[in-house]
């Protein structure tokens, strides 16, 4: 981000960039709401309800780190919800009908089903040139229709399910929950590939700019194909933890994530054209409407309120965001920074 | 070329497509023949044309659509229909729209009204918002029967109970005051707000409560979790953060009833707070066993389809007309009676509840 | 400077793209419309397709405000909860006592409100993309709907107000002609009039193709911008009284996903959603190629989850196919002058 650079050379003193600015921006929004809620129920900041709430933020995150990476290259996937649908059900399903199989067997088929058709929406968009948006809204229709075939009407519930499947949710790796430690797994690869490796650095440049990346040689459609099909690896991972979480497999299952998704890595920075965004902001926008979303029940209103605040508050901090960053646009340029 | 290449692909990917289709929730039955499938359709449209117009000399042929596809309740109740279809030798289409709105059951209500069939019967996701839809299939001279999910009045021949709406609720209230022993906060974790059969159910539990018997429980709050599983986790999660002393969490609804449970037991509260209500015991056997869930009730989705089906064969052959007094004989089931409901309309109950515990849930959970 | 000869080159070709995208799609929907007629016995009964037209046509007003969107390469996915909204105002209006023509202004001036709301965010916040702008009042205004009904329906209409959606117009030869297709298809000819001729429309494509110049040459963005939302938030008014007399109730969840489906036809009909090009015609072909192909697998009884997958499939494919036809033929060309060159 040239405006950052263009800071620190300026200065070799300390001074808050504004990319720090919008996660500071998110870090004071979700503390203000904290206290809101703290005030209305008291339980809310207890130790117990925000380990509660970041296992069930673990889903979201880690979609929301998908999303950033296709969002980069100036796409969007709508087809996440569906994918991880495919993978759970799927794998519930031979789940049920082999208990025998152990857990990480599971999971490793859900995360290959979740990368063949996240490469499959890698191909119709790299390599056949159909715009993302388009190509997303087909397959998530597609997909979510192949679960409900791979369903054929059933529903995979608790007692169907092995004790060790229901413990991937649940159980504790080096005393976290097994959820919370994927999803720091997860977060820490990612931040690494983007800022470390050639490819990582690549995504950015078919984001920012393709024509120039393409001059650099960068195989734009195979950089695409990568992007979706990690997407869809992820997605894959999801749907079998989803499955875990709540020991339920529906057909219907998750619809909606990929809007969160979607609005945590905007409230994140991540510009939706491509070429920029950060995984700290993406976090954090990940947290905030996970946050949200787990705050709503404990605000002890009336059922009917929670949509119409949620999307205030939604509206709120994107408005915030743009406010700030017009704010400190404008200092810079009156050299104040 | 290329234009018309373009198009000859598309349109051989759809019928490609055809081929995966696995009549889950379609089935003909022609006197008891197996259901073609789809793949086979353009070939066999003449046979079918055929087929179809011998069934309607033999038997009528009736619609019936569920309030969703991939519902484990309405799969059972299709698989019951398919019986009864099959032991009347009538033919039965089984419809689910992938979402559970009043305007995808609309279209797919328009086009059972466009193939002319004899008989609809129908769960409504929204009393009101069929109406329309119905009286134009009425007028056209399709029988309409509501089962499970009514709708308005005017807008269907007959209504197929599941229950008697203040039986459920006594059943409930009765249950939560067991489990609370006479005393205790409890909540309602219900499906969506606009749902009408819970909402019946919710205004007789709310009645019930005043009365002397049950003086000594308290309803903290309703919340709906819109029969999401991700949704109804995080309204139970509340509503055990937000009211420590509860007891009792009565779902009648069985997404909610599994989110309720688990939640339950995620937090680590067995044995402080009990959920109850409404499940098919296929699905909370788990949580029956594991003592969270002290009893549940259903009615039978398998009797439900089955007796939809002989009330409308009954109905197609002018057999009965819907009216107090009317007898259906409904196969292995024995009568059933048109009976009048609170408001005076006539309606047909399946029967009693089935209550799941501890002690039956071993077999219950492999029958639906 | 280059962009400029881009955008110039495209704006030829794109003139000859148009034709081929509407020929496309009206083969599609005689193919479309053969194919239902030879699998269903039940298709080819004019009654009953202008039955099946009712289902699908009360979208069909935010389908045309939703061309004028993404015309000028922006997105509104918060029009299913205009609709939601617009209709329960109107309900509660109703039966607060008002009578049913004010009520239904009333509830265009809703309409107009959201989309003046959405579109004053859109122009005067360019750094937030239309998507997360509306994603964001998608919530609030379907959350206001809930506020205002909670979990009661607002109904009572009288019956010509049920005619707006269920009766007909006038008869040809004993087949009924539905009042709701003559209304959209007056609308669809003014939108399409609009933006081959009018000076508003050659106002849209500028906008869409290159706001900055369009800037530059005197168009007021931002006006075009806000102008634009409050259309679609009119449209959905529109649609919202017609899906209100076709359900004869007003409930906060109605119109669940009406977004998604809106958007898949108008991109089907040939609009990019970078902006600059697409005709009204195509997007009116799309809805009924979509409609019609939903309504004949549905008389063939196949269940609604393959319905699913085949509107999916062609909304990919029918972008995939050309794209790729488009790729061969580019390959074979090049191969062509490479050969040529190597002698």
């Amino acid at each position: 981000m040239p405006v950052t650079t263009m800071i620190k050379m300026k200065q070799g003193k300390k001074r808050i960039s504004f990319s720090q600015n919008r996660e500071l921006v998110l870090l004071i929004i979700l503390i203000a709401f904290s206290i809101i809620v703290q005030v209305r129920n008291t339980q809310y900041l207890s130790l117990l309800n925000i380990s509660d709430m970041l296992v069930d933020t673990a889903v979201l995150i880690i979609i929301s780190c998908g999303m950033l990476m296709v969002m980069l290259t100036g796409g969007i996937d709508l087809s996440v919800a569906s994918i991880m649908a495919v993978s759970g059900m799927s794998t519930a399903m031979i789940m049920s009908s082999n208990p025998g199989i152990p857990p990480v067997i599971i999971i490793l088929l859900g995360v290959m089903i979740g990368t063949a058709l996240g490469l499959l929406n890698g191909l119709i968009i790299g390599k056949g040139k159909v715009i993302p948006i388009i190509a997303t809204m087909g397959t998530m229709n597609v997909y979510r229709g192949i679960t409900y075939l791979v369903a054929n009407g059933e529903q995979i519930t608790a007692s169907e399910m092995t004790e060790g499947f229901k413990k991937i949710a649940t159980g504790k790796l080096l005393g976290i929950n097994t959820l919370i430690f994927i999803t720091i797994v997860v977060a820490i690869i990612i931040y690494f590939f983007l800022s470390r490796y050639r490819l990582g650095r690549r995504i950015y440049a078919v984001g920012s700019n393709s024509e120039s990346a393409k001059i650099s040689g960068t195989n734009i459609s195979n950089v695409l194909v990568f992007v979706y099909m990690v997407m869809g690896l992820l997605c894959g991972l999801c749907g079998v933890l989803y499955v875990s979480r709540y020991s339920v497999a529906q057909a219907d299952m998750a619809s909606g994530t990929e809007m969160y998704a979607i609005a945590a890595c905007v409230l994140g920075g991540v510009n939706i054209s491509g070429g920029s965004g950060k995984l700290q902001g993406v976090l954090l926008g990940a947290i905030l409407i996970g946050f949200i979303n787990n705050a709503l029940p404990m605000l002890l209103i009336s059922s009917f309120w929670k949509q119409a605040i949620q999307g205030v508050i939604i509206l709120a901090a994107i408005l915030i965001n743009v406010i700030i960053l017009r704010r400190s646009d404008r200092m810079l340029k009156k050299g104040r920074i | 070329m290329k234009r018309t290449l373009s198009i000859v692909l598309v349109l051989s990917m759809i019928l490609v497509c055809f081929a995966g289709c696995t009549s889950t929730s379609t089935s003909e039955e022609t006197q008891g023949e197996q259901s073609t499938t789809v793949s086979e359709n353009t070939a066999t449209a003449t046979d079918e044309t055929a087929s179809q117009s011998a069934a309607s000399e033999d038997g009528s042929r009736i619609g019936l659509v569920t309030k969703g596809a991939g519902i484990a309740f309405f799969e059972a109740v299709g698989d019951g229909a398919t019986t009864a279809a099959g032991e009347l030798g009538v033919e039965l289409d089984v419809q689910g729209p992938t979402e559970t709105t009043a305007e995808k059951q609309i279209e797919i209500i328009t086009n059972f009204i466009a193939r002319k069939v004899d008989g609809i019967l129908v769960s409504a996701n929204d009393s009101e918002a069929l109406a329309p839809i119905l009286k134009q299939a009425m007028e056209a001279g399709i029988k309409v029967i509501s089962y499970d999910g009514d709708v308005s009045v005017d807008a269907r021949q007959l209504f197929v109970s599941t229950s008697d709406p203040e039986n459920v609720a006594s059943q409930l209230i009765d249950t939560a005051n067991e489990i609370a022993e006479g005393s205790g906060e409890i909540a309602i974790l219900s499906a969506a707000a606009t749902a009408a059969n819970q909402n019946a159910w919710i205004e007789y539990m709310k009645n019930d409560l005043e009365e002397e018997k049950n003086s000594g429980l308290t309803l903290v709050t309703t919340v709906y979790g819109d029969d999401e599983m991700e949704k109804s986790y995080q309204e139970a999660n509340g509503l055990l953060k937000s009211y420590p002393n509860l007891k009792v969490i009565i779902s009648p609804t069985a997404v909610g009833i599994l989110a309720a449970a688990k939640a339950i037991q995620d937090a680590g509260l067995e044995g402080q707070v009990y959920a109850t209500g409404l499940a098919l015991p296929s699905e909370v056997a788990e949580y029956i066993e594991a003592g969270i869930v002290p009893k549940a009730f259903l009615w039978s989705p398998i009797d439900l389809g089955y007796i939809s089906v002989y009330v409308m064969n009954a109905m197609l052959k002018d057999e009965i007309s819907g009216v107090e007094g009317n007898v259906v004989t409904c196969g292995t089931l024995g009568d059933k009676d048109v009976t009048l409901d609170a408001s005076g309309n006539p309606q047909i109950i399946i029967g009693a509840m089935s209550e799941f515990n501890a002690d039956n849930i071993a077999e219950w959970k492999d029958v639906f | 400077m280059s962009i400029q000869r881009n955008t110039m080159i495209q704006h030829s070709s794109i003139k000859s793209m148009f034709f081929k995208r509407e020929m496309i799609l009206f083969y599609l929907l005689i193919i479309v419309n053969i194919f239902n007629a030879i699998t269903s016995e039940y298709y080819l009964d004019v009654g009953g397709i202008m039955q099946a037209t009712r289902v699908f046509l009360d979208k069909g007003f935010v389908v045309l405000g939703m061309t004028y969107v993404l015309m000028i390469g922006e997105i509104d996915i918060s029009v299913a909860s205009i609709i939601a909204l617009c209709s329960c105002v109107m309900g509660v209006v109703y039966n607060a006592g008002l009578s049913l023509p004010i009520a239904m202004l009333i509830c265009i001036g809703v309409g107009a409100l959201c989309g003046l709301l959405n579109g004053i965010l859109v122009a005067k916040f360019r750094e937030l993309a239309s998507m997360i702008i509306t994603l964001a009042t998608m919530s609030l205004y379907r959350g206001i709907a809930w506020i205002l009904l909670g979990d009661k329906a607002a109904g009572g209409y009288p019956d010509w107000f049920t005619f707006l959606s269920s009766g007909d117009l006038f008869k040809i030869g004993g087949v009924g002609v539905p009042f709701i297709l003559i209304v959209f298809i007056v609308f669809a000819v003014a939108f399409g009039v609009i933006l081959r001729k009018g000076v508003f429309g050659k106002k849209l494509y500028m906008v869409g193709n290159n706001a900055e110049t369009s800037q530059y040459s005197g168009i007021k963005v931002f006006n075009i911008r806000v102008i634009v939302f409050v259309i679609i938030g009119i449209m959905s008014s529109i649609s919202a009284i017609f899906l209100t007399s076709r359900l004869a109730t007003a409930r906060p969840n109605v119109a669940t996903n009406y977004e998604m489906e809106a958007i898949a036809i108008v991109i089907l009909g040939g609009v990019k959603t970078d902006g600059g090009s697409g005709t009204v015609l195509g997007v009116v072909l799309s809805m009924f190629i979509v409609g019609l192909l939903k309504y004949g697998l549905g008389l063939n009884s196949i269940c609604s989850e393959i319905i699913l997958i085949v509107v999916g499939a062609l909304l990919v494919l029918s972008i995939l196919i050309p794209n790729m036809s488009q790729i061969i033929k580019q390959n074979t060309q090049i191969k062509k002058v490479i050969r040529s060159q190597k002698y």
